[in-house]
């Protein structure tokens, strides 16, 4: 039995962990220790109220990673191929994290994270961190805080992040923005999904990968791929098509290489600056969104003044157009008194 | 809200019969729990490392090969030199009594044996990670 890969944390870290507080957690994430790296993914994924103070201490060690999308529809072999990938990056000395996200059941909120048993031996590689996700109710392909669970491991260390989307068809424009590369991955039988490419996965794929490709249709749909591509004008970066069989391992190499190319171009063309700004943009509005949602709900006299309406409108008596309008009308002025309140308190104190 | 609760399902060891851990990891999905269902022929060094990335609460093992008295008491080590002592270990085979009273001294959680009802399992999971939660502070 001399499997024994590569432990935990080169140093065994042998106290318990009884209420680590979060300079705790953040000074043995600093150290390198894996688990709190995984603990801090899970207060940022959980939006926990220390969250944003996390984020907002690690942002400055954020920003050195190669983030990849990689998305396409169920059984494409996302997974297979991230974990070729995976082993390419190790022998070149990358670090490479994965965010692999798996639907969460809108029903009862449980899910189940099969991303893992695709990863060969090299999840196990001490370089590697691998994590699962629940898509917890987003619709875009991804989780609501893949994008910070992403700064997490870039801020850990990790060189490479490729984040998995669920398997979609039309909806992945969220992975897009999220990422700076985006690989999508079709079979052979995604054939007849031509017109579902052209709606949502043509427009955002940077790379094309036609997978399985020891099956029939591989050929004539990386045909169509191509033709689909010259019909439409492209200013800088054409998206290249690859056949690759994951399985085996062919044509991840290739598919290395043009990540590469694609990194390099858009380094050279401006393009990672404008892909960062926007993202940071829709970053910095998703939080004020936030706030601002939490803050309109949180007493619940909206949430009564809403359900008070509905039995008014159940009666014939008002519109939920009339409704929506007087909400509005109440939040506002209800989150104007907090505002006032939140100024008149500090200077209590003073005198 | 509450927290979600994280489970991971592994099969350690050369048996090739998952049935059972899939019906568990369908289970405790219909719980509403998060379930990473790690496969096949894992090692228990494979089993803590995929435990401390995903940041479960729980690993739930299924043995059905007669290593348990083995596989179990070598993850607890494993675990406790990850420093993750908080983590729940539990699991199901075919294990006779005396051997799981005596996992358990060791440490272990809970262990179901043939026949053990899917939603028992999954109402101890819920309670024992809310014990060890509030154990914990959060």
């Amino acid at each position: 039995m001399a499997s024994r890969t590569a432990t935990e944390d080169d140093i065994p870290d042998t106290e318990p962990d009884l209420v680590p507080s979060l300079d705790d957690l953040l000074l043995r994430f600093d150290e390198g220790s894996k688990r709190a790296a995984a603990r801090l993914i899970s207060i940022v994924e959980e939006g926990r109220p220390e969250a944003l103070a996390i984020l907002d201490r690690l942002y400055p060690r954020v920003g050195g990673a190669i983030r990849v999308g990689v998305t396409g529809p169920p059984g494409a072999g996302k997974s297979t191929l991230a974990d070729r990938l995976v082993e390419l990056l190790v022998r070149a000395g990358e670090k490479p994290g994965i965010v692999a996200v798996d639907p969460t059941s809108p029903f009862t909120g449980g899910a189940l994270l099969g991303d893992r048993v695709r990863m060969g031996p090299v999840a196990n590689h001490a370089d590697v961190f691998f994590r699962s996700l629940g898509s917890r109710g987003s619709l875009g392909g991804l989780s609501l805080h893949t994008a910070e669970v992403a700064d997490v491991l870039d801020a850990f260390g990790c060189s490479w992040l490729l984040l998995e989307t669920v398997g979609v068809g039309q909806s992945e424009l969220d992975v897009a923005q999220k990422a700076h590369t985006t690989l999508v991955v079709l079979v052979p039988e995604s054939g007849d999904g031509i017109q579902a490419m052209k709606a949502g996965l043509m427009e955002i794929a940077d790379i094309f990968v036609v997978n399985k490709a020891d099956r029939a249709g591989a050929e004539k749909l990386l045909e169509e791929i191509e033709l689909s591509i010259d019909l439409k004008e492209w200013l800088g970066w054409r998206p290249p098509v690859f056949l690759t069989e994951a399985r085996g391992g062919r044509g991840v190499e290739e598919l290395h290489q043009a990540l590469l190319a694609h990194r390099r171009w858009l380094e050279e063309h401006g393009m990672l600056q404008q892909k960062r700004r926007q993202a940071l943009e829709s970053r910095v509005r998703d939080l004020v969104e936030d706030v601002l949602h939490r803050e309109l709900w949180q007493n619940g006299t909206l949430l009564q003044s809403l359900r008070d309406g509905l039995d008014t409108i159940e009666r014939g008596e008002d519109s939920p157009y009339q409704l929506a309008r007087a909400l509005v009308e109440q939040g506002r002025a209800a989150l104007a008194v907090r505002r006032a309140l939140e100024r008149g308190h500090p200077r209590e104190p003073k005198g | 809200m509450e927290e979600k609760i994280r489970v991971l399902i592994a099969k350690p060891g050369l048996d090739g019969h998952d049935r059972g851990a899939r019906v568990v990891a369908n289970s405790l999905r219909d719980a509403g729990m998060e379930v990473i269902y790690a496969g096949l022929q894992q090692t228990p060094q494979m089993i803590v490392n995929a435990a401390i990335q995903e940041d479960v609460d729980v690993v739930a093992l299924s043995i059905l090969s007669g290593a348990h008295m083995t596989i179990f008491p070598r993850v607890l080590q494993l675990l406790h030199e990850a420093g993750a002592d908080d983590v729940l270990l539990t699991g199901g085979g075919i294990i006779g009594p005396e051997e799981m009273e005596e996992l358990q001294r060791m440490g272990t959680g809970r262990l179901f044996g043939p026949g053990a009802s899917l939603s028992e399992a999954a109402e101890y999971i819920r309670e024992e990670v809310r014990a060890r939660r509030a154990r914990r502070g959060d």
